[in-house]
């Protein structure tokens, strides 16, 4: 367990790095169907999914091998977004709201890749000894 | 690689808003095309957009999102243009080559403020799609770029 591999040594930021591709994704979507009737704006609770990538905290413990084993399975879904200003056409995207969400998670993958980049360089420096 | 999806999205997004633009030109340029007959004349044409659903991302069970009939859509699609039935503009001028017996001449049901508003919209989700398409692939090159 203490010795060096990948799992231990990179946490939690490969899985962050995914979802936050995969959250990009659903908002590129958002923004493309700004201007198609009845579409609902969709999104992921960010937190619940990483939690649930992780195993960490959100799976309940079995006592009994009897116990049927349970997660938290709210966290799977896509959520549909509230809408401030829903408009005639049954269209809910805000487009501005999306923008900055975008731009946000596009930062936090940012920030995601250069935790990842930092645990790698302290690998390789490790593995030198310099 | 769902980044790479981006691409498509936001390719999608763009060309379904150039599409809307280029109605909206034809709109505008025919805005004054006259005619003798009312089956002839020019009507004001528009794009309808959907979702467009990629089988092939619902096919892929190991992508949770699908696991509970949820799908992400795979960006937006012209589903057709149809041709506005607003009333057309009937006018009475006798002095016009295309007038018919009666003296009319038939105008296009184009409402040229609206066609403006629709022109200003679509260029600016054009260009929305535009930095989407930017953000991901400075992501995307920046990821290249893990372990240097």
């Amino acid at each position: 367990m203490g010795s060096i591999n990948f799992n231990n040594a990179l946490g939690v930021h490969p899985d962050a790095m995914l979802l936050r591709g995969k959250r990009a994704e659903i908002l590129a979507n958002n923004l493309a169907n700004s201007d198609t009737p009845g579409f609902k704006a969709r999104d992921i609770n960010f937190q619940a999914m990483l939690a649930k990538e992780t195993q960490s905290g959100m799976a309940m413990s079995s006592t009994n091998s009897a116990h049927i084993s349970g997660s938290s399975s709210q966290s799977n879904e896509l959520l549909f977004r509230n809408p401030s200003q829903p408009s005639i056409d049954g269209n809910t995207v805000d487009t501005q709201l999306e923008q900055t969400i975008f731009s946000r998670n596009a930062m936090d993958y940012n920030s995601s890749f250069e935790f990842l980049n930092g645990k790698f360089k302290g690998l390789k420096s490790a593995i030198r000894g310099e | 690689m769902s980044l790479g999806n981006i691409f498509d999205i936001a390719g999608s997004g763009m060309n379904a808003q150039s599409i809307r633009l280029n109605t909206t030109a034809s709109n505008i340029a025919n805005a004054e095309s006259a005619s003798s007959s009312i089956n002839e004349t020019y009507r004001a044409r528009k794009p309808f957009f959907a979702v467009m659903h990629n089988e092939f991302l619902n096919v892929n069970k190991d992508n949770e999102f699908h696991s509970r009939g949820d799908e992400i859509g795979a960006g937006v699609e012209v589903k057709g243009i149809v041709e506005s039935d607003a009333p057309l503009q009937p006018r009475f001028q006798p002095d016009h080559p295309l007038a018919n017996e009666e003296g009319y001449v038939y105008y296009p049901n184009v409402n040229v403020v609206e066609e403006m508003t629709d022109m200003m919209s679509s260029s600016r989700s054009y260009q929305m799609n535009v930095e989407v398409l930017k953000t991901a692939k400075q992501m995307l090159q920046r990821t290249l770029m893990l372990g240097e």
